[in-house]
């Protein structure tokens, strides 16, 4: 016991030595510049952050903000629709984007003298979108395809979208962050201006860059580029806090699919003040007792043990804007079922409750956590994304060693204390995949036709 | 004129500087002892290492009524190994930090480490490896549960259109090779603990091994690494040869499935792993479907007419000729539009080949984002199994940016005719009206 101890602090130790912290500036136009200097290869990670997500969407509107990204790159005053990808290639570069609850974020891995363009290309876009209507109706006709793609014909994404919409009913994570269908084919370009408008601003959005080059030249160009762009008023945020629930809620989905699934989510606290709270990190800890690993509880005792599962997975976030939930998700083994299966997770939550969790499972979890943080280095962009996504949470980079320290800490009484006070049913939602027949039919194999060639 | 002349000496100046700095990572190769290749790249930048053994037993070698027993032996190497069970193996695992990955694709079987460089946590992790490389037990209760497991996985993958359009389009592809073949609840129900064992044994030898390792080491210690993890390995090896590929005719499939979007398909078997065309048609490819937002599949298909949220082409070079694909999904009602211009397009490729602004763009790309591919020890390992793996040239990353900067509009015209027949294409359409 006491090794696997001085490991993990040791791990420690030898993580923060190792590397020089991030550094930070605010420009007067109040865009905050954060930089992680990585000089082990001639690349560079350009990230820009806004805090714009579909949380902050307004009803009839969902999608907006997902729509908005994809018109980032249909055209500005200065570069015409497309340009913006074909001049990143062109800089030997790749680049895509992506929309979550509580933000948007751009990114470009580029070779590292190239940092100046990509960011001269951000800035661009950052104050002069054109948001052309055409273009806007092309577009929004890709999204409802990737609407399609990713949640209409893919059961377990139902389950999960139809999951929190049953969660929460007044806080906007009820709402899908590629929005409704019916909102996205009543969708107009106004409803992309008054977005872009409101949220696309240099002091609501952060600049992560990771990589081949020195702190003071990435601000130095950061001034340059963004530097002009002025401050605006942003509109006023409200809570949205969703009231208490009064009583477990359950749904079922049905959906063309073989196996049924199951998903079990409970309200628990997000993580505010990384300094003074605790209940977060012994939440995050459950989770990794849980699933953290191969020998965690779920795999060990539902997959392997009794069988009742063919897969089991668990998972906590509390870094996040809106509100958290604990949740688990499982598929049942043959012949047994869903209702079988609930009874099993809810038991291996039961037992943390009753008995807590050995030392030795604790440790197994903080070591996990730690070598993860020394396998991020491996990656800038994973380094770039852990400093963007905290900060969209209203965490700093500041207290990544924070947060490190907190699971370390955590105890195995304070486990058990979580354990026991997040997991009843008047916190609980439950959605329920029930699977529909699929007829695969065979329509025939026909010889091409003359004309392909 | 002027403009034309200033910018093109300016290319050449960049062209000048990238060369300078790319030349790629260093990687060191030897015999082992025990027969296995080992390929060696010293990164010193993070406390880790990576290792990955890859042997010739991938699900092409598995037979074709037992299909599906490939992954099962990967899968099952850590359910048990010397006197440790399986959760004994995965416990000592978690407390070093060590994560085990790997798995199997047409041609390979891969086992994976990632572990910290600390001599205590790496040496701890490397005998669990050791361990289950060398004696897995093959329990067979745990077989038993594997299968069923694959079975139910199988299953449910034979609802969903993505997944269907993929088995479908393999098998017309490789109409009697092991490249069609795939996992189905019977083939797996088959398999029994005397196939798994037979399995390892013949394929899981260190004389087809390649032993790939990057990261925070010394030379001696990679040769004392690679030895240790190879030397008890099985010693009689199957080999690794794979029957040849017959080109399949002409063909389009129609599934029915209700999915609001048909998933569509199209390729034929066109390349091997180090075929001389390889950078022509990875070039060309670059601009056909594969670069993204600059590739014309993506103009035309999505830009232009809102079809389709992904579409794309490559080529899956493999041991034998692996596939050339074109994929897509679209809202149902619209496949047959969707279909007849991704024909055009590839057929206006094909005919024409691609213009010089394309072929420049995709050169920048390409040559000049190069240090992107190969800067994480994660990255690096992908490149140098490859390379071990089918015994492409040491040089390959150093020549890389050169190779793509050399191809022309001809020579990409010449590949595509030699490796791509549209008239012979597998169209494979699950869904659509």
């Amino acid at each position: 016991m006491i090794n696997r101890f001085t490991l993990a602090a040791a791990l420690v130790l030898a993580c923060a030595a190792a590397q020089a912290a991030p550094h930070e500036k605010i420009l007067a136009n109040g865009l905050r510049v954060i930089v992680q200097e990585d000089h082990r290869a001639p690349t560079v990670v350009h990230m820009v952050w806004y805090r714009a997500g579909s949380m902050d969407e307004k009803g009839g509107t969902s999608g907006v903000a997902h729509v908005l990204e994809h018109m980032m790159f249909k055209g500005t005053r200065r570069h015409g629709p497309g340009e913006f990808s074909k001049r990143v290639a062109e800089a030997g570069g790749r680049d895509n984007a992506f929309t979550s609850y509580d933000y948007t974020a751009y990114f470009q891995q580029v070779p590292a003298r190239r940092l100046g363009e990509m960011m001269a290309l951000e800035a661009d876009r950052m104050g002069g979108l054109l948001l052309d209507s055409r273009e806007f109706a092309q577009e929004v006709r890709v999204v409802m395809e990737e609407r399609r793609l990713r949640t209409e014909d893919n059961p377990r994404a139902l389950v999960y979208e139809k999951g929190m919409a049953t969660a929460f009913q007044a806080h906007p994570y009820r709402r899908p962050v590629i929005g409704w269908m019916d909102d996205l084919e009543h969708m107009t370009a106004a409803d992309a201006r008054d977005w872009y408008r409101s949220w696309y601003a240099p002091n609501n959005a952060w600049l992560v860059i990771v990589g081949d080059v020195g702190k003071d030249e990435a601000f130095r160009l950061a001034e340059k580029h963004y530097g002009r762009i002025p401050r605006r008023a942003l509109p006023e945020r409200k809570p949205q806090r969703e009231p208490e629930q009064v009583g477990i809620k359950r749904i079922v989905v049905k959906a063309p699919a073989r196996l049924p699934y199951l998903t079990m989510a409970w309200k628990a606290p997000a993580l505010r003040d990384a300094r003074k709270e605790r209940e977060p990190y012994a939440l995050e800890v459950l989770a990794g007792v849980l699933d953290g690993h191969d020998g965690a509880r779920f795999p060990r005792n539902l997959v392997r043990g009794a069988r009742v599962a063919v897969s089991a997975s668990a998972g906590y976030d509390g870094a996040v804007r809106g509100e958290a939930l604990f949740s688990v998700s499982a598929t049942p083994a043959e012949g047994r079922s869903v209702a079988e299966l609930e009874a099993a997770l809810r038991a291996e939550i039961a037992r943390v409750a009753s008995e807590g969790v050995e030392e030795a499972e604790l440790e197994r979890v903080k070591t996990q956590t730690i070598a993860a943080q020394i396998y991020k280095r491996d990656s800038m962009m994973a380094q770039a994304m852990e400093i963007g996504r905290l900060e969209a949470a209203g965490i700093s980079w500041r207290d990544i060693d924070v947060l490190i320290e907190g699971i370390r800490s955590v105890t195995s009484a304070e486990v058990r204390a979580a354990a026991q006070k997040y997991f009843d049913d008047a916190r609980l939602t439950v959605a329920i995949l029930d699977p529909q027949p699929v007829k695969d039919g065979d329509a025939g194999r026909q010889p091409a036709p003359a004309s392909r060639h | 004129m002027k403009k034309v002349l200033a910018a093109a000496s300016l290319f050449f100046l960049f062209l000048a500087a990238a060369a300078q700095a790319v030349a790629g990572p260093r990687i060191e190769h030897w015999r082992a002892p025990s027969g296995a290749q080992v390929f060696f790249v010293e990164s010193r930048a993070v406390p880790i290492i990576d290792v990955q053994i890859d042997f010739p037993a991938g699900d092409a070698f598995a037979p074709a009524d037992k299909a599906g027993l490939a992954g099962l032996v990967r899968g099952l190497l850590d359910a048990g190994a010397g006197e440790l069970d399986e959760n004994q193996l995965a416990d000592r695992l978690a407390d070093t930090g060590a994560i085990l990955g790997g798995g199997t694709d047409l041609d390979r079987a891969s086992v994976a480490l990632r572990s910290l460089s600390a001599p205590r946590e790496r040496e701890a992790a490397l005998a669990l490896l050791r361990l289950l490389l060398q004696q897995p037990v093959f329990p067979a209760t745990v077989l038993e549960r594997e299968k069923a497991r694959a079975i139910a996985a199988i299953r449910e993958a034979e609802t969903r259109p993505a997944s269907i359009a993929s088995k479908r389009f393999f098998a017309a592809l490789y109409p009697g090779h092991p490249y069609g073949q795939s996992a189905t609840a019977e083939s797996v129900g088959r398999i029994g603990r005397e196939d798994v064992v037979a399995y390892y044994r013949a394929h899981y030898a260190a004389r087809g091994a390649t032993v790939s390792i990057v990261g925070d080491l010394a030379r001696a210690e990679a040769e004392a690494l690679a030895q240790r993890l190879t030397e008890g390995l099985p010693a009689a090896a199957a080999g690794d040869a794979l029957p040849e590929v017959a080109p399949p005719g002409p063909a389009i499939l129609r599934i029915e499935h209700p999915a609001s979007q048909a998933h569509i398909l199209l390729g034929q078997p066109a390349l091997r792993r180090g075929d001389a065309d390889h950078f022509p048609l990875f070039v060309g490819n670059y601009i056909l479907g594969g670069g993204g937002f600059a590739s014309r599949l993506m103009k035309e298909v999505r830009e232009k007419r809102g079809y389709a949220y992904s579409v794309y082409s490559y080529f899956q070079p493999q041991k034998q000729p692996g596939p050339f694909v074109i994929g897509l999904q679209t809202r149902r009602d619209q496949a047959g539009a969707a279909l007849e211009l991704v024909g055009r397009v590839l057929r206006d490729f094909l005919a024409r080949g691609p213009d010089e602004a394309e072929l420049r763009a995709a050169r920048r790309n390409l040559a000049d984002g190069f240090p992107l591919r190969i800067d994480s020890n994660g990255k690096l390992l992908e490149y140098v199994a490859m390379i071990g793996f089918y015994g492409l040239p040491l040089d390959y990353l150093d020549d890389f940016p050169r190779k793509v900067e050399a191809v022309t509009a001809a020579d990409i015209r010449a590949a595509f005719a030699r490796h791509v027949r549209p008239e012979a294409l597998v169209t494979v359409i699950v869904g659509g009206e």
